[in-house]
């Protein structure tokens, strides 16, 4: 290579990968131009729009960004089924389903139970084991959140009990995975099974046939007073439960923690290199065991919002694998606060979108239903790149 | 090397004396021994377990256990038990069977999978697929031959559990993607999908119940024959006999063949096996499609067998995956291990439903113990170190445990029958 072609390149020509970009732009817009607030009736605009992006991409793969091309024509091959659905629904369908303050209000709720279960992951596989069991421990927020709720009187009373019953569990998963040594997924099955049987044990046992009873008292929501009644503001963000802020808030608490605090930083390498961790006097294990009981606090905070804070009563296997959503959700994420809440947003607006087309067409909402989990498939497929776990995850250490 | 072998050597090493005769012998027939005992021994603990909550809840754990027992109907091997009794209790063996035929192949299907050191969590979503297939099958093409219907559903079942975790295998061998979050991705998918198929409206809705989202009835031809007891009454089909006979395939392929020996390799040490010559990412595409194949089979047969039709919501409350998952752990992985694992799941299945329980407990109550029960047999499972400690007396285990090098890592990750420990997805 010559000099002089290194000082061209950055000033002539347009990189593969801003094509690349440009054509995952233009696909999605190819989807984005049919439906509110934009409303472009009729499919040529889409398809000149799509076929742009395919364009791009093909060139942006030529050009030696594969992954990015391939995500191009991915997104505009979606965003073509998107346009065709549109163009074949009336206006007021499309307004129905695209009501965006109450799509965004829904998707903020049903974020929520997974944002609390993913962070506990994020913090206990940041630490080195691995956590499968954060449905059983969501479970066990949710029941032992009612009871706690229903005997004391009070909700805080039953985040509290949720999280004691969370940690409690958590504890024996660590136990298993680093005492023990066991296989760390393996165990975490094990974990869900038990919440599973314990919570619908304690469910019959305490309240029979009944059901938990209908005057628990409820996480209250946070109206917030200036913008409550201002349009779009008003119905997305003003009327949100409290956990649903407190989650929200854990987002980038968590980021400063981890990448910013002593201690965190000791969490992180405990993950990474526990050897290490180990040489410069650090308790791995004993780190280990706070990271674990963490999260199993989380995921149950997460279970409580779900029964205490939205549902208002426990029904058994309520979670209904939400904590497997969050684990991919974490994965998704990269193993990182941020990229962990916005997987949690994409899964959640997957299920209020999934909602609302089930208010217009029942059988095409159960396909919406599966559209968060195809859209998973193909990230984890690698076309987002790949991402990292930390080092030590799932193995169990042993001092020499 | 597992736990189970670095205890078995530092013992063999301890006794000078027993290798006088015959170290290899012994320590092979000793390890036989504990694969056998290990399995029990859990299984034992985990009762005594769950026995504990039951007393801890006020009742008589005693009372509830001969309940279950009487429940599952292995009281029919009793040569005392006659009469009606009797006929309960053979009606009641033939549900256990029926329950374990599906367990037998959706184990198989995660047994597999682990021996390449991967961790099918598909099951769920395979058998799904699988019954879709079947049932569709099942209840179209009716004036087929019995034999030709037959086997044409549970290969057409097969054939889409097959492909669908095929996904997961192409995924993982062509772009690293972590195969436990593929398949509870298309578990999820496989279940929508179902739902989509049967529900008020959807295209393969059985139009005669315009207001029950279910499938079609599978015809009279495609129905697999009971041998014991009355078809009426959901007596036992051979879909036991193709399960078993899946089972003796699966621990031929294993023991006998290239396929079954890369698998082991890649399973051992992937690195290793690309070294020595074996094309990693087509093995692992292969050990997918073959498990998906088991778990479609197992949906075949449950549903040419005694379901003949699917309500959506079947597919929702579906745990058999996680139940598979269950068996293999505790079958070790082995064809003979998996098939007693499956029978016991089934007999615990069949033993806390609902109308075998008629005693002073609260049959619901019953059900959750179920739950504890696997829970714990699966926590044991996940590490040797504490039923090892019951089974040797925990003299040589705190030996071996001082001496464990940190070759664990390597141990744990290569996952030899454990499966792969680390969901770190692309690496």
């Amino acid at each position: 290579m010559s000099v002089g072609t290194i000082a061209v390149t950055p000033t002539r020509t347009v990189s593969a990968k801003q094509i690349g970009i440009a054509g995952v732009v233009l696909g999605a817009l190819a989807w984005v131009i049919t439906i509110p607030p934009i409303e472009v009736r009729g499919m040529a605009p889409s398809i000149v729009l799509a076929v742009l992006s395919i364009c791009a991409g093909a060139w942006s793969i030529a050009g030696g960004e594969r992954k990015l091309g391939s995500e191009a024509i991915v997104v505009a091959l979606f965003a073509v089924g998107g346009a065709v659905a549109s163009a074949n629904s009336s206006v007021a369908t499309l307004e129905s389903v695209f009501t965006w303050s109450a799509l965004v209000a829904a998707t903020l709720r049903y974020a929520t139970p997974l944002l609390f279960a993913a962070l506990g992951g994020v913090i206990c596989e940041s630490g080195g084991v691995i956590n499968v069991g954060l449905e059983g421990m969501m479970l066990m927020g949710c029941f032992w959140g009612i009871y706690g709720a229903d005997l004391l009187g009070s909700w805080v009373w039953g985040l509290v009990v949720a999280a004691v019953a969370g940690g409690l569990l958590a504890l024996l998963h660590a136990f298993f995975s680093i005492n023990l040594r066991g296989n760390q997924i393996v165990s975490g099955f094990g974990i869900n099974f038990i919440a599973l049987g314990i919570t619908g044990y304690f469910l019959e046992y305490h309240y029979g046939p009944n059901g938990t009873p209908l005057n628990i008292s409820m996480i209250p929501n946070v109206k917030i007073p200036l913008i409550q009644h201002i349009g779009f503001v008003g119905v997305a963000f003003g009327d949100q439960n409290l956990m649903t802020w407190i989650g929200l808030a854990l987002v980038p608490a968590l980021t400063f923690f981890l990448f910013r605090m002593r201690w965190g930083l000791r969490l992180r390498s405990v993950g990474e290199k526990p050897r290490a961790a180990d040489t410069v006097g650090l308790p791995v294990l004993g780190i280990r065991y706070v990271a674990v009981i963490m999260s199993g606090v989380f995921a149950a905070l997460g279970g409580a919002y779900l029964s205490v804070g939205f549902v208002g009563s426990f029904s058994n296997d309520m979670t209904n694998g939400r904590g497997f959503i969050a684990l991919a959700a974490m994965i998704f994420g990269k193993w990182r606060p941020w990229g962990t809440l916005w997987a949690c947003l994409l899964f959640a607006f997957g299920n209020a979108m999934s909602d609302r087309v089930s208010g217009v067409n029942q059988t095409l909402g159960t396909l919406f239903e599966a559209l968060p989990y195809v859209l998973t498939l193909v990230a984890v497929a690698g076309l987002v790149g790949r991402s990292r776990p930390p080092a030590a995850d799932g193995i169990p250490y042993v001092r020499e | 090397m597992t736990l189970l072998e670095e205890e078995l050597q530092a013992e063999a090493e301890e006794s000078p004396g027993a290798a006088a005769t015959s170290p290899a012998a012994l320590t092979a027939f000793r390890r036989g021994m504990s694969g056998v005992m290990i399995p029990i021994l859990t299984t034992v603990l985990a009762f005594i377990a769950a026995g504990v909550v039951v007393l801890a809840t006020g009742h008589n754990p005693l009372s509830t256990y001969s309940s279950i027992f009487n429940g599952t109907g292995l009281n029919w091997v009793f040569p005392w038990v006659t009469g009606s009794e009797r006929a309960t209790a053979a009606g009641n063996l033939q549900q256990t069977l029926l329950q374990a035929t599906p367990l037998i192949l959706v184990g198989l299907a995660v047994a597999f999978a682990f021996r390449a050191g991967l961790f099918n969590i598909g099951g769920q979503g395979q058998y799904t697929i699988g019954a879709i297939v079947a049932v569709w099958v099942g209840s179209s093409f009716a004036g087929m031959p019995a034999l030709l219907h037959i086997l044409f559903a549970i290969l057409a079942a097969a054939l889409a559990g097959a492909l669908w975790a095929g996904i997961a295998g192409v995924l993982k061998a062509t772009s690293g993607a972590n195969e436990v979050i593929s398949t509870i991705m298309l578990n999820w998918i496989a279940i929508w999908l179902g739902v989509y198929c049967f529900q008020l409206g959807g295209p393969l809705h059985n139009p005669h119940l315009p207001s029950t989202p279910v499938s079609n009835n599978v015809v009279g031809s495609a129905k697999l024959p009971v041998f014991w007891g009355s078809a009426s009454l959901q007596g036992l089909d051979i879909g036991i006999f193709i399960a078993l006979a899946l089972a003796a395939v699966y621990a031929l392929v294993i023991k006998r063949t290239r396929l079954g020996y890369e698998t082991r390799t890649v399973g051992f040490n992937p690195e290793a096996a690309r070294y020595a010559g074996i094309n990693v990412g087509r093995t692992w595409i292969r050990v997918m499609l073959i498990c998906g194949a088991f778990a479609g089979v197992a949906a075949a047969l449950d549903t040419l067998g005694w379901k003949f039709n699917w309500f959506t919501n079947d597919f929702e409350v579906s745990q058999i995956g996680f139940y598979g998952i269950a068996v293999a752990l505790l079958g070790r992985n082995t064809a003979g291990g998996t098939v007693a694992a499956a029978v016991l799941f089934g007999a615990l299945l069949t033993g806390t439903s609902d109308r075998n329980i008629h005693l002073s407990i609260d049959p619901t109550l019953v059900e959750y113990l179920t739950f504890m029960i696997e829970g714990i047999i699966i926590l044991l499972v996940s590490t040797d170190v504490i039923t090892l400690r019951l089974l040797k007396g925990g003299r040589q285990i705190r030996v071996a445990l001082k001496r464990r090098p940190s070759e664990q890592a390597g141990a744990n990750q290569g996952g030899a029958n454990q499966g792969g420990a680390n969901q770190g997805g692309a690496s």
